[in-house]
C-alpha cells in the first residue's frame, strides 16, 4: 500500500473542513444570535432553511448547488466573471457546498447557546452602561464559548464526514476535489481494500473522539462546570 | 449635586399594557433623598421601576428627571438603558456567571467615565463585607452574599437614580441593617435619590424619607413618609402593622433595668437598652395595634410609657368591630386602633385629650 496516494485526499479534507468551519462561524454566529433574538414571522421560516441539510438527501442539495455554482448559475456566472474560474469542480464550489450542508450543525448549538444566556442578564449588564454590542461581546460569547467549541466539532466533523454534496459538485478529481469519504469509494470500487481499510478506520476514530469531546463538553456545560 | 439646590424633580406620564394588567401613573415628586415605592405584590411596582430603567418602553410616555429625558413619545424619544445613568438591583442577584465577585463588581464600573464615578471600589467593598468574596465565582456565593454583590455592582457606576427591586429579602437582619445604614446616607453625598421597592412596611419605615404608594396600577398616594403615615384615608392605615414615626434622642441609659429613654420636646419613652451613644437621633416605629388608650393618666399600670395626646381624627376601620384614632403628643403622630366600642364608651372625639399607653417600641434606623 502507497502511503503517498493516501495523503492528498486527507490533506483536502482538512484543509476544507478548516476553511468551512472558519466561515460557519463568520456566518453563523450572526445568524444564530439573529434567530435567537428575533420575535417575527420571518424566524420559522429561516430557521426551516437552516435545517433543511438535516433532512434533505444530500444529492437533491447536490444538484441544486451544482446548479446554482455552474458557469450560467446564480452564484457561477458571477464568480467565473468576477474570477476567470468555475466554481464547480473546484475547492471554493466545495466550500461554498460545505458551508450549506454543514449550516445546522453550526447554527443550532449556538442558537441554543444564547437562549441560555437568558434576558435577565443582558438587561443586568443594560443598566450596567453595557451598550448591545458591547452586551453580546462581554456576556453572551463568554458564556456560550463551550458551546462554540462544539460547533466548531460538529461543524468541522460533519464536513469531514461529507460524500453526496461534494461528489455533485465536486466530482472525484484526485487532489483536487477527491476527499476522503469520495477516496474510500474510490478505492473500493477499484478494489485496493487495504486502502480503504486505512482511510475508513482512521474517518471512525476522528469521528468518534471528536463526538467524545461534544458530548463531554455538553456535560460540563449541564453541569455548570467553572471554567 | 441636586443637595445643595432644590432636588430635581422626576416627572412620569405612563400608560402600558401587558395583557389584562395595565399601569397608568401621571405624577410628580421630588427626586431626592429615599423614595419607597410601596404596595402589594400585583400593583405593578416592578413594572415602574422597569419603565425608569429604560427596560420596559410604555407606548405612551414621559419620563424625566430634573433636566434630563429618558421618553418623551411626543417626540419618539427613547433613551435606552445603557445611556441612562439609572442603576438597578433586581429581586434575583443576575451575577454574570462567567465572572468572579470581583470582576462583576468592577463590570459596570469600568464603564463608568471617570468624571462619573463616586464610590470607590474599597469602600463599596468595605460597607457590604465583600472582602472574602473577591476571588469567588457566583455559584459558590449564598444568596445574601450574591446581592451584596449585586448591590455593589450597581452602585459602583454611580447612577443618577438607583433603582432597588426589593433587594434585601434574601439577607439576614443584621446584614441587612448594616447595608441600610451604609445606604441612607448615599443620597445626600452623591446626589443620588434612590428608589426602592418594598411590600414590607417594616423596611419602609427603617429606610425612607418619601412613600408612594402604588395599588392595582395606579399610584393611590404619595407624600413624605411621616405625613403618608397620618393620613387616615389611605390603605396605609388600615394594615395589621400600620403605625407611625416618632423622631426622638437619646436621653439616658438605665443598666440596671438595661432599658434606654429617649426623649422628644420634653416627652420621654423608654426601651430596651440600645448599644446608641447619648444624644443620638433615632426613629421609632409604634404600631397602632401597640397603643391603648386611657381618659385618666393611669396608675398601676405595666406599660411603662405613657404619652398624653389629643385626637386629631378618628375613622372606621375596615374590620367593623375597631376604628383608627390618630393622635398627636408635642408635635409628634401617634397611631391607636381600638374597638369602636371602647370609641363609643370613652367618648371619643377629635380635640379631646387622652392618655396613649404604649405598649411596645420598635426602633427604626
Amino acid at each position: 500500500m502507497e502511503t503517498s496516494s493516501l495523503l492528498p485526499p486527507i490533506l483536502l479534507t482538512l484543509r476544507l473542513a478548516a476553511a468551512t468551519t472558519f466561515i460557519l462561524l463568520l456566518i453563523g454566529t450572526p445568524l444564530a444570535w439573529w434567530l435567537t433574538r428575533s420575535r417575527g414571522h420571518l424566524k420559522p421560516a429561516i430557521e426551516a432553511v437552516v435545517a433543511l441539510p438535516l433532512v434533505l438527501p444530500p444529492t437533491v442539495l447536490g444538484f441544486y448547488l451544482l446548479i446554482a455554482l455552474g458557469p450560467r448559475g446564480v452564484i457561477g456566472g458571477p464568480w467565473l466573471a468576477a474570477t476567470g474560474d468555475t466554481l464547480t469542480f473546484s475547492f471554493a464550489g466545495l466550500v461554498i457546498g460545505s458551508v450549506i450542508y454543514s449550516l445546522p450543525f453550526v447554527v443550532q448549538p449556538l442558537q441554543t447557546a444564547f437562549t441560555a444566556v437568558g434576558e435577565e442578564l443582558l438587561e443586568a449588564a443594560a443598566t450596567l452602561r453595557a451598550s448591545p454590542w458591547d452586551r453580546f461581546i462581554s456576556i453572551v460569547l463568554p458564556s456560550a464559548r463551550r458551546s462554540f467549541t462544539i460547533a466548531a466539532t460538529l461543524g468541522f466533523a460533519h464536513t469531514v464526514g461529507e460524500f453526496g454534496v461534494v461528489l455533485m459538485i465536486g466530482g472525484n478529481i484526485p487532489g483536487k476535489t477527491q476527499v476522503l469519504s469520495i477516496a474510500i469509494y474510490d478505492r473500493v470500487e477499484t478494489l485496493h481494500y487495504d486502502e480503504a481499510h486505512a482511510l475508513a478506520a482512521g474517518l471512525l476514530l476522528f469521528s468518534f473522539v471528536a463526538l467524545l469531546m461534544v458530548y463531554g463538553l455538553s456535560r460540563g456545560a449541564r453541569r455548570g462546570f467553572p471554567p | 449635586m441636586t443637595t445643595a439646590t432644590a432636588p430635581a424633580r422626576m416627572n412620569l406620564r405612563l400608560r402600558i399594557w401587558r395583557g389584562d394588567f395595565a399601569l397608568t401613573v401621571e405624577e410628580s415628586f421630588p427626586a431626592a433623598g429615599i423614595i419607597a415605592l410601596f404596595g402589594p405584590s400585583g400593583a405593578g411596582k416592578t413594572t415602574l421601576l422597569r419603565c425608569l430603567a429604560g427596560l420596559e418602553r410604555a407606548a405612551e410616555g414621559l419620563l424625566s428627571l430634573g433636566s434630563v429625558t429618558w421618553q418623551d413619545e411626543a417626540r419618539r424619544l427613547f433613551v435606552p438603558p445603557h445611556r441612562r445613568r439609572v442603576g438597578m438591583v433586581f429581586q434575583e442577584p443576575r451575577l454574570f456567571d462567567h465572572l468572579n465577585a470581583r470582576a462583576n463588581l468592577e463590570y459596570g464600573l469600568k464603564r463608568t467615565p471617570v468624571a462619573e464615578q463616586g464610590l470607590s471600589f474599597d469602600e463599596v467593598v468595605t460597607a457590604l463585607d465583600l472582602a472574602a468574596l473577591l476571588d469567588r465565582m457566583p455559584h459558590q456565593l449564598s444568596g445574601g452574599e450574591r446581592q451584596r454583590v449585586a448591590l455593589g455592582r450597581a452602585l459602583l457606576t454611580c447612577p443618577q437614580l438607583l433603582l432597588l427591586d426589593e433587594p434585601f429579602a434574601p439577607l439576614d437582619r443584621a446584614r441587612k441593617d448594616a447595608i441600610l445604614i451604609f445606604l441612607a446616607q448615599l443620597p445626600a453625598r452623591f446626589g443620588m435619590p434612590i428608589i426602592f421597592v418594598s411590600h414590607t412596611l417594616d423596611d419602609v419605615i427603617q429606610l425612607a424619607d418619601y412613600l408612594i404608594l402604588q395599588e392595582a396600577g395606579r399610584i393611590s398616594g404619595h407624600g413624605p413618609l411621616t405625613e403618608m403615615l397620618k393620613r387616615l384615608d389611605l390603605s396605609l392605615a388600615q394594615r395589621d402593622d400600620a403605625g407611625t414615626v416618632i423622631e426622638a434622642t437619646v436621653t439616658s441609659h438605665d443598666d440596671h433595668y438595661h432599658l434606654t429613654t429617649v426623649s422628644f420636646a420634653g416627652r420621654y419613652l423608654t426601651i430596651s437598652r440600645l448599644a446608641r451613644p447619648i444624644g443620638e437621633k433615632l426613629r421609632l416605629h409604634i404600631h397602632a395595634r401597640d397603643v391603648s388608650l386611657t381618659l385618666q393618666a393611669p396608675a398601676g399600670t405595666t406599660i411603662l410609657n405613657v404619652l398624653p395626646c389629643r385626637i386629631t381624627a378618628i375613622a372606621p376601620a375596615d374590620n367593623p368591630a375597631q376604628v383608627l384614632v390618630m393622635l398627636e403628643s408635642a408635635g409628634q403622630a401617634l397611631l391607636a386602633r381600638v374597638t369602636r366600642k371602647s370609641c363609643d364608651q370613652l367618648g371619643l372625639s377629635p380635640g379631646l385629650t387622652v392618655y396613649a399607653q404604649v405598649k411596645s417600641v420598635a426602633l427604626a434606623v
